[in-house]
C-alpha cells in the first residue's frame, strides 16, 4: 500500500472508489472486510450479553500461537488460527459460562500460549514480517482464495447461528431458566464458542489478534447502548463493523498508515461518542435536579429503591436504579 | 384428571453424598399457595431442583403431575434466585417475557400465526403481573420489585401448572415483598395455579398460604400453617427448644431455632 501514497481521496467518493476498485487486492480486502464485519457483528452481541469479552480478547492471543505454530510448518496460518482458537473455545465452554469470568485461569493459559507463539517464530525466519501480519493484520494482502475460505467458514457458521438464534438468547440471558427448561446450554455455549472461534480466526486477517476486541467487542457494545431490542442491537453491530471496515480500508488506501489502525480508530471513535451521551445527559440534568431536590418532602419522593431493595446481582456501586444508563466503567 | 400436582413420600436427597434432608411427605393439589420455609442452607432450592427433575432423590418417592419429574416440563414455570440480568443488560422486559414463551424453541418463528401466539401469550403474562407499561423498560434500569414481577410473567408466558419462585421476596423491603406476595396469591386465584415459593420469613405470606412445608435440620414438616407453626411442631423439628411467638397482628416470631427469624420481622 506503501507506494501508491501518490493519489489524495477527493471529493468525489464514488469516483475513488471505482478507481479503488480497479485494484484486485482492494477488491479482495473489500469482500473479505465484509464477511468479517457480517460475522464479527452478529458474534460480538453475544459476547457482550454472555459477557464473555475475555474469553474473546483470550482466543485471540491463543490463536497467534496456532498461527505462528502454522507458519513455522509453512502450513496457511489460517488453519493454525482456527485449530487454537476452537480447541481452546471448546475447553472454555465445557467449564460453563460463568467459566468466562475465570480471567486467571484464561489469563495464565493466554500467557502461556503467546510465549508458545513467540517460540514457534523464533525458530522460523521469516520472522518479522509473518508476526507483524498476525499481531495487526494485513488486509492488502489477501488473495482470492483467502476470500473464498473466508466466506466458507462464515456460512455454515452463520447458518447454525440463525437456526440456534434463539435459543442461544435465552441461555444467555437466563441460563437457570433455560436449563430448567431443558435445554442444552453446554452444547449452546459451545456453539457460541465456535462461532466466536472462527469469527476470531478470519477477523485476524484483517485487524490481527491484538486489536481482536475492536470487532469481536466494541460493534456490540456499542449497540447495546443504543438499542433495547437483540434483533436490532445485532443489526446496530454489523452496520458499526461494516462501516468501521469499509471506511478503514477505504482511507487506508490512500495513507500509509496500516489499515487495521484506522478500523480500530473509528470503531473507537463511535464507542467514545455514544459512552459520552448519558454523561452529557446526566451534567444536563443534574443542574435540573439540584433546583427540584429540595422541595419534595420524604414521603413524596418516587419509588428510588434503596440498595437492599435490589437483588445482589444487580448491586453495583450506584445506589439507585436511576444511575444505570450513566454506567459503571 | 387428577388434582394432585405433586406428591412425595419418604423422599430424601442427598448433595454430594451429604444428605441435605430425608422423609419429606407432602401433596401439592391444584391453585394451592404453598409456602417453602426454612433457614439457608436447609435445602429449599434442592426441593425445587428435584420437582424440576435437576437433581434425583437417593431415596423415597415423587411424581409431578403423576409422573417421575423430568427436566423441561412445560407444565412447570421456575423463577431462580439468582439471575444473569445486571445494570448492563440494557434488554427490554418484553424480550425476556417473549423468551419465556417460546425461547426454548428452535427454529425462529415463520407464520404470521407464530408471531400472533408469541404476542398475545406475551401481552397476557405482562398484563397479568400488571406490568404491562414496564414492557419497553430495560432490564438493566429495573428495581428489585420490578425485575420479580418481569420474571414472573417470563415463568407465565409458558402457562404453567405449577410454578416455582426460588427466594422472590429477598432483597424487597416489606411493603414491596407484600405488593409482591398479594400478586401471587392473585395469580395463584385466577389462574388456579399451584404455587411453591421459597422464602426465609412466613410473615409477609401467612395469611394467603394453604399449606406450609417447613424445611430444617435435616428433615421436613408439611401441613397447616397453623399445624406446622407451632412450638411443638417446631420444637420436634429442629430437636432443640424451639419457641414460636406471635403478635398482636398474627405475625410471628420463631425464636431458638439455628437460624432466629426474630431479625426478619423488624
Amino acid at each position: 500500500m506503501t507506494n501508491i501514497t501518490w493519489t489524495w481521496w477527493s471529493w468525489n467518493l464514488i469516483g475513488d472508489l471505482r478507481g479503488m476498485l480497479q485494484y484486485e487486492f482492494v477488491r479482495n480486502a473489500f469482500e473479505a472486510g465484509t464477511i468479517i464485519a457480517v460475522l464479527a457483528g452478529i458474534v460480538s452481541y453475544l459476547v457482550v450479553l454472555r459477557r464473555s469479552s475475555f474469553a474473546s480478547h483470550a482466543l485471540g492471543h491463543i490463536g497467534f500461537s496456532g498461527a505462528a505454530g502454522a507458519v513455522l510448518f509453512a502450513v496457511n496460518p489460517f488453519y493454525g488460527l482456527l485449530v487454537a482458537t476452537t480447541v481452546s473455545g471448546s475447553g472454555i465452554a465445557l467449564l460453563g459460562q460463568k467459566a468466562s469470568h475465570r480471567d486467571v485461569e484464561i489469563g495464565t493459559i493466554l500467557a502461556f500460549s503467546l510465549a508458545l507463539g513467540l517460540l514457534f517464530l523464533a525458530f522460523y525466519n521469516g520472522y518479522a514480517t509473518e508476526a507483524y501480519s498476525i499481531l495487526f493484520g494485513e488486509i492488502v494482502g489477501i488473495s482470492n482464495a483467502e476470500v473464498t475460505l473466508t466466506l466458507e467458514s462464515s456460512i455454515p457458521i452463520l447458518i447454525v447461528l440463525g437456526l440456534v438464534y434463539r435459543q442461544l438468547l435465552f441461555a444467555s440471558l437466563d441460563e437457570e431458566v433455560a436449563d430448567a427448561k431443558g435445554m442444552h446450554t453446554l452444547l449452546l455455549g459451545w456453539i457460541f464458542m465456535m462461532a466466536l472461534a472462527v469469527a476470531i480466526s478470519i477477523a485476524v486477517t484483517i485487524i490481527g489478534v491484538l486489536l481482536i476486541f475492536a470487532l469481536t467487542v466494541t460493534p456490540a457494545a456499542i449497540a447495546i447502548r443504543l438499542a433495547k431490542r437483540p434483533l436490532y442491537a445485532v443489526i446496530l453491530a454489523v452496520l458499526i463493523a461494516l462501516f468501521a471496515t469499509w471506511a478503514g480500508i477505504f482511507i487506508g488506501f490512500y495513507e500509509v498508515e496500516p489499515t487495521s489502525f484506522f478500523i480500530v480508530t473509528i470503531v473507537f471513535a463511535i464507542y467514545v461518542v455514544v459512552r459520552s451521551i448519558p454523561l452529557m445527559v446526566r451534567l444536563k440534568n443534574w443542574t435540573a435536579a439540584t433546583v427540584r431536590r429540595a422541595p419534595i418532602p420524604e414521603r413524596a419522593r418516587p419509588a428510588a429503591p434503596s440498595v437492599d431493595s435490589v437483588p445482589p446481582a444487580l448491586r453495583t456501586e450506584g445506589p439507585s436504579a436511576a444511575s444505570v444508563e450513566a454506567d459503571a466503567s | 384428571m387428577t388434582p394432585v400436582v405433586a406428591q412425595a413420600e419418604r423422599l430424601e436427597v442427598a448433595y454430594r453424598q451429604h444428605l441435605v434432608w430425608s422423609d419429606a411427605n407432602f401433596r401439592i393439589e391444584r391453585g394451592e399457595f404453598v409456602a417453602v420455609i426454612g433457614p439457608n442452607g436447609a435445602g429449599k432450592t434442592t426441593l425445587f431442583r428435584l420437582l424440576l427433575g435437576l437433581i434425583h432423590p437417593t431415596a423415597g418417592h415423587v411424581e409431578v403431575f403423576g409422573a417421575p419429574p423430568r427436566r423441561g416440563n412445560p407444565k412447570i414455570g421456575y423463577v431462580p434466585q439468582t439471575h444473569l440480568v445486571d445494570r448492563d443488560t440494557n434488554v427490554e422486559a418484553v424480550q425476556l417475557v417473549r423468551l419465556g414463551f417460546s425461547g426454548h424453541r428452535w427454529l425462529p418463528n415463520v407464520t404470521p400465526a407464530m408471531f400472533r401466539a408469541e404476542r398475545d401469550a406475551t401481552e397476557e403474562a405482562l398484563r397479568s403481573v400488571g406490568a404491562t407499561e414496564l414492557a419497553k423498560k430495560s432490564l438493566g434500569a429495573m428495581s428489585g420489585g420490578e425485575l420479580q414481577r418481569i420474571f414472573l410473567a417470563e415463568a407465565l408466558a409458558g402457562h404453567p401448572e405449577l410454578l416455582l419462585l426460588d427466594e422472590p421476596l429477598a432483597n424487597l423491603d416489606l411493603r414491596r415483598a407484600g405488593e409482591l406476595v398479594e400478586l401471587v396469591h392473585g395469580l395463584v386465584e385466577s389462574r388456579n395455579v399451584a404455587t411453591l415459593l421459597v422464602a426465609h420469613d412466613i410473615n409477609p405470606l401467612i395469611r394467603h398460604l394453604d399449606k406450609v412445608i417447613y424445611i430444617a435440620n435435616g428433615r421436613v414438616a408439611t401441613g397447616l400453617p397453623h399445624e406446622v407453626l407451632t412450638t411443638e411442631s417446631l420444637t420436634e423439628l429442629y430437636g432443640v427448644p424451639v419457641e414460636v411467638l406471635h403478635d398482636s397482628r398474627g405475625n410471628l416470631v420463631i425464636v431458638g431455632g439455628e437460624d432466629s427469624h426474630a431479625d426478619a420481622v423488624a
